[in-house]
């Protein structure tokens, strides 16, 4: 299925397109991020305190007279590790744990679908706060705390995938062989769930970066004075009226990055899994 | 029936005992002793003595797991560690408002969600059907905080149409804002879905019996096409209960709403750890009772569901 997509599929599809080329200019920027600023995203500058957009300060500056333009490049940086590294953890525990509940079946299966439904039982960004609120905050309690809400979904995915593909002839085959359930699982039936996997993972980066975004709105996330989008629009949200730049471009930079992931993950939905489409 | 919903009910019973063990485990991890961590070291000596003869140092963690389930049956949540206030008692009096602003919002996704997810599907393959198609994907996308700060920057400060925060003691225009932010996320997957569901029914051999009887094209969509659409509809609006909760706590914070996020706000502000787990564990109490009752409800409206749940 995998080999079903094209870059012609991609230029067809001009959102899609879009979003992809404003993804990688995006990582990009992220990893060039310090060549890239023009200023230093922590250098206060007394003498230019929110300063509007200008030739100067393209984005302006904030209540500190830092650089607007440069703690948005600095912030991408963690926004987009959050995202891909969340993803990616939470996607591996899944995976791990629906294939074993899925192929396994019987009272290890009973178990640990109970164990998906609580998790799945918190509304996520509570969950996330109860999580990140006991441990001190920073990089890593964000990402722990993302991937602890997450997970669960991937998992009750995989598992019925799972489920279906172990009545296949090939899986019975392989059995009658006398090949071991890792073997099974790893050769036979994980290449064959991954697509769907994946578009279900493509589909979620978006909502992990929305999610790191509010935890550090509200103050649990990466902390003060490194720059992340969230924190940005916090720390500066009492100026809305006078100085509405310093609130708006970090929020543009989230909003841009999301709707790109989503455009993204919308497309692939639709090439790799026809199940799934919406007409 | 009663079996069904029977059933349904000792389900729901394990994952509640979960959901405590989780938010047992969270206030474990706290640093220091688990009372402190419940209600502080300036609650009356009663109070310390009572919750200290259920979680204390000396005894086993299954011990202190009972005893933590003896607590919060008992509706003792701690107490705020700076107010000394019973933690239940706040949750149970902020929790009407932020049902009332749920309510609003859920009433503003639906209405509106339904009736663009309606155009769109008429206007199948138009620029205005890829246009609330694209606003859909918006609507998901940007954060809920951005959306009430914008909202609120041109609504209250620059046109003056709506007060920028506060409950105005319950008058109607504070409230439109504040809705209209939280609903945003579940509108858009509403719009999403009524797209798709009216797609699928319009191709359906009777509407287009019904368009061949002469019928008007609104009568065709109203009452043929629509009604026959709403069921994935309306499981969408119940099971999204959990994503209002969850943007109550951005939502509630922009706008000065007094309901629980914005208690759970000031609670991570002050690390006021009691009140954070209060929050959480009513949370998850409320979302999986409403998930609870809406599945129970299927089972009366939808017959199909009746069918193939007692099959």
């Amino acid at each position: 299925m995998l080999n079903d997509l094209s870059l012609k599929d991609l230029t067809r599809n001009t959102p899609a397109l879009i979003a992809s080329v404003l993804l990688l200019l995006l990582a990009a920027t992220a990893l060039i991020g310090p060549s890239l600023a023009p200023y230093d995203p922590l250098a206060m500058d007394l003498d230019n305190l929110r300063q509007p957009p200008g030739k100067a300060h393209l984005f302006g500056t904030d209540s500190k007279g830092r650089d607007i333009l440069s703690r948005v490049i600095y912030g991408s940086r963690i926004s987009l590790a959050v995202g891909i590294i969340a993803s990616a953890l939470s996607l591996g525990i899944g995976i791990f744990f629906g294939l074993i509940a899925g192929y396994f079946g019987g009272r290890i299966d009973a178990v640990l679908s109970q164990a998906f439904d609580v998790f799945l039982a918190f509304p996520s960004l509570l969950l996330a706060i109860g999580i990140s609120a006991v441990m001190p905050a920073g990089l890593a309690s964000a990402m722990l705390a993302i991937t602890l809400v997450s997970w669960a979904g991937f998992a009750r995915l995989v598992r019925g995938i799972t489920l279906s593909l172990k009545e296949h002839t090939y899986v019975e085959a392989s059995r009658a062989l006398g090949a071991s359930p890792a073997r099974i699982l790893y050769r036979h039936i994980l290449p064959n769930a991954l697509p769907l996997i994946l578009v279900a993972g493509s589909l979620r980066v978006g909502g992990f970066i929305l999610l790191e975004a509010a935890l550090s709105f509200l103050g649990l996330g990466v902390q003060p004075p490194t720059p992340t989008w969230g924190s940005m629009i916090s720390l500066n949200r009492s100026y809305i009226n006078s100085a509405p730049w310093m609130v708006i471009f970090p929020g543009l930079a989230i909003s841009v990055t999301v709707i790109s992931f989503n455009i993204l993950g919308d497309f692939l939905r639709d090439k790799l899994d026809p199940r799934m489409r919406v007409q | 029936m009663a079996l069904y919903i029977f059933k349904r009910v000792l389900l729901f019973i394990p994952t509640l005992f979960g959901i405590t063990l989780i938010t047992f485990f969270l206030m474990h991890s706290l640093p220091g002793d688990p009372v402190t961590s419940m209600v502080g070291e300036r609650a009356s000596p009663e109070t310390v003595a009572r919750i200290r003869a259920e979680l204390g140092h000396d005894k086993s963690l299954i011990r202190q797991y009972a005893g933590y389930l003896k607590l919060i049956s008992s509706g003792e949540l701690g107490r705020s560690l700076y107010t000394q206030q019973r933690v239940a008692d706040d949750l149970v009096q902020k929790f009407p408002n932020t049902v009332r602003l749920a309510l609003a919002a859920m009433l503003f996704a639906s209405s509106l969600g339904i009736g663009l997810g309606v155009f769109a599907a008429v206007k199948r393959g138009t620029s205005w059907d890829r246009l609330v198609t694209l606003l859909s994907v918006g609507g998901i996308s940007i954060p809920v905080f951005w959306l009430g700060l914008a909202l609120m920057l041109v609504f209250a400060l620059y046109l003056r149409w709506l007060p920028p925060s506060g409950m105005g003691g319950g008058g109607l225009m504070y409230i439109v804002m504040p809705a209209a932010t939280l609903g945003t996320f579940s509108l858009s997957y509403i719009t999403r879905v009524t797209r798709s569901s009216m797609l699928e029914t319009l191709s359906q051999p009777y509407v287009a019996a019904a368009r061949a009887k002469g019928l008007s094209e609104m009568s065709v969509v109203f009452k043929h096409a629509l009604k026959n659409s709403l069921i994935p509809i309306v499981t969408l609006i119940g099971l999204d209960l959990g994503s209002y909760l969850n943007g109550a706590v951005l939502t509630e914070t922009i706008f000065g709403w007094d309901g629980l996020g914005r208690y759970a706000l000031d609670g991570i502000l002050k690390r006021d750890y009691p009140v954070i787990m209060g929050v959480v564990l009513f949370g998850a109490v409320v979302f999986v009772t409403m998930n609870l009752l809406v599945d129970i409800s299927y089972h009366f409206l939808d017959p199909r569901v009746r069918i193939k749940g007692e099959a």
